[in-house]
């Protein structure tokens, strides 16, 4: 699998949000999409998932349009994870899971016990087993956006779009969440890109990022290229340090306290 | 989910109940005949007593009330779905105001009942291509501008109601009333509202799953793979017409669209598969015994149908309600 991205322009309403996008994702490859809130994270995505008009710029997978392909053909090879969950009427775990089966069924055929077990393997993966015939209605926020991902593990598509993945998820989840898509990015060649928060995680887990600036510029490269204490104060309109820690660097935001620190410990 | 063998006999259980409602329709009422009788008479024995009575008369309005009951929950499921509300009915988006509308005017130049229904059915179209264009407006249509202008054309057309209703003669007022109550005395051919159910379910049935993932949003619907678009005209256009045949054929009928599909879903689950059918035959079963009752109750005057909806329903409901939540307490 294959994406291109050939001079996008991403608007909404009178806004425009970013210029010229261009760059190329490989199978086996993750990319970090970074930015201040409002800067159009969400619609470069969702306009990467199909699910918006391209204005201006193509998208290719595998060198055909996504805008050529059938909605259908389109599940089955990217999966897109929204930021909110939201359910008007009750519906099991179990049920909710099996939603990422539907573009691999036909339209007679209803889900096999093959299906669930392959939902209930997802389930497992993200440690929703022992729920799996709770109403969603009863998960809390953290519960309901893992298991919006174990949906899209079932839905197994080649490129893996993920807004805020880890929003509601307490520390060990978002680690477990992370490292869970890094494994499955490097066994099935599958791409990942996903709007992060934390340079620091986007760092770690990702070869790659991309960053979307107030005024509609970007800077795409290797992530250890990219996110470095200049471009990410620039990002953030708010200086931050970084502290090193053998080969790793920790950026963390300048507060008042901060003078305290020596300056030796800061790198760049 | 429920199990293949869980839905099967849930279907079955609803078309034996469907079957039974139509007997005691057949059955039940002012002149009362008995089932060896009625049976007789289904099978083309014209000799007993009843036959008269059972096949020219309570034939056709016992089959033309299922067919109307299952259109209303059939609509009103679909409503749920398109609208992700679990309050919507086939009424919600104006298409009854709008038959209602045609039929009172139909009512007070005199019009007979041929007239009436097909005043009512015209006025079903109208009011349903009116919300389908202003609420298409220049862009795609949103959830809550369908529902707005639905709900304003709804309120718009009842107070032309009132209005007909302030200004008729009082001797209309009694028809007028009852149409607007839901009254099914007055079908004699069955067949429309029963063919379009059937066909309709036909049409709507092999989209249930992808309705199963619009009730899950739009965009969600669209990522894995529903030409959203497309479903959710389809949707619409299915529940305007089938709230227009039911409104033609017995008047506007209230509770049986909200109630019903709440009903089978407290006891199937929210599986469009399972759901849209199980609300048909149940909403045909529920319609087909409150208009029994509604005949009998003070035979030999004659109830309007919708009364008795509402007055078998809610203790139903609530009574399902209950039980459900004091379940799903045990389970936890």
């Amino acid at each position: 699998m294959k994406l291109a991205i050939r001079g996008l322009d991403v608007d909404i309403g009178e806004r425009s949000l970013c210029r010229g996008l261009s760059l190329d994702l490989h199978g086996g490859e993750s990319l970090a999409i970074l930015g201040r809130n409002g800067a159009g994270k969400s619609t470069l995505l969702s306009t990467l998932a199909g699910l918006r008009p391209i204005q201006h710029g193509a998208i290719e997978i595998d060198a055909v349009s996504i805008a050529a392909l059938s909605a259908r053909t389109l599940a089955r090879l990217r999966g897109y994870c929204p930021q909110q969950q939201q359910d008007a009427f009750s519906a099991s775990v179990l049920e909710t899971a099996l939603v990422g089966r539907h573009p691999h069924l036909g339209r007679w055929r209803w889900e096999s016990g093959q299906d669930v077990a392959l939902a209930q393997a997802a389930l497992e993966q993200l440690g929703l087993d022992e729920m799996t015939a709770r109403d969603v209605h009863t998960l809390s926020g953290g519960e309901r956006q893992r298991l919006a991902l174990a949906a899209l593990l079932v839905q197994d598509p080649q490129l893996y779009l993920l807004d805020e993945p880890l929003a509601h998820l307490d520390l060990n989840h978002a680690i477990a969440v992370l490292e869970l898509f890094a494994a499955r990015v490097a066994a099935t060649q599958a791409s990942v890109i996903a709007v992060l928060h934390d340079p620091n995680l986007a760092r770690r887990y990702f070869q790659r990022a991309l960053l979307l600036f107030e005024d509609g510029s970007w800077l795409e490269g290797a992530a250890a290229d990219v996110l470095t204490q200049e471009n990410l104060s620039r990002l953030y309109a708010h200086p931050l340090h970084c502290l090193q820690d053998g080969a790793t660097r920790w950026f963390v935001p300048h507060t008042a306290d901060h003078n305290n620190i020596h300056p030796q410990q800061t790198g760049e | 989910m429920p199990s293949p063998r869980r839905v099967l006999l849930i279907m079955f259980g609803l078309l034996a109940a469907s079957v039974a409602s139509i007997l005691i329709a057949l059955a039940v009422g002012s002149f009362s005949v008995p089932p060896g009788d009625v049976l007789a008479a289904l099978t083309g024995d014209t000799t007993s007593m009843g036959a008269e009575v059972v096949m020219k008369l309570r034939l056709p309005r016992a089959l033309g009330t299922f067919g109307c009951g299952g259109l209303l929950a059939l609509a009103g499921a679909l409503m749920q779905v398109l609208l992700r509300n679990p309050l919507a009915d086939p009424h919600v988006l104006g298409v009854s105001g709008g038959a209602a509308v045609a039929a009172l005017l139909a009512l007070l130049l005199g019009a007979g009942v041929a007239g009436v229904n097909v005043g009512a059915f015209c006025g079903a179209l109208l009011a349903m291509l009116l919300v389908f264009g202003l609420a298409h407006g220049d862009g795609g249509w949103t959830r809550a501008r369908l529902l707005l202008t639905g709900v304003i054309i709804a309120s718009g057309c009842t107070a032309v109601v009132s209005l007909i209703l302030s200004i008729a003669p009082e001797q209309a007022l009694r028809g007028m009333l009852f149409w607007l109550m839901g009254d099914a005395a007055h079908i004699t051919n069955p067949w429309p509202s029963l063919l379009l159910l059937a066909g309709g379910l036909l049409v709507v049935w092999p989209f249930a799953r992808e309705l199963n993932l619009l009730a899950r949003g739009d965009q969600l619907a669209q990522a894995l793979g529903v030409n959203v678009q497309f479903l959710r005209g389809l949707v619409y256009c299915a529940g305007a017409l089938f709230t227009a045949g039911a409104v033609t054929t017995a008047g506007s009928v209230g509770f049986v669209g909200l109630v019903v599909p709440h009903l089978v879903r407290l006891t199937t689950g929210n599986d469009q598969r399972v759901l849209l059918p199980a609300a048909a035959l149940a909403g045909g079963c529920l319609l087909t015994l409150a208009d029994t009752l509604a005949r009998t109750l003070v035979a030999p005057h004659q109830l309007p149908v919708g009364v008795l909806t509402a007055l078998i329903g809610v203790p139903l409901f609530l009574y399902l309600l209950t039980r459900k939540t004091a379940a799903t307490k045990d389970v936890r």
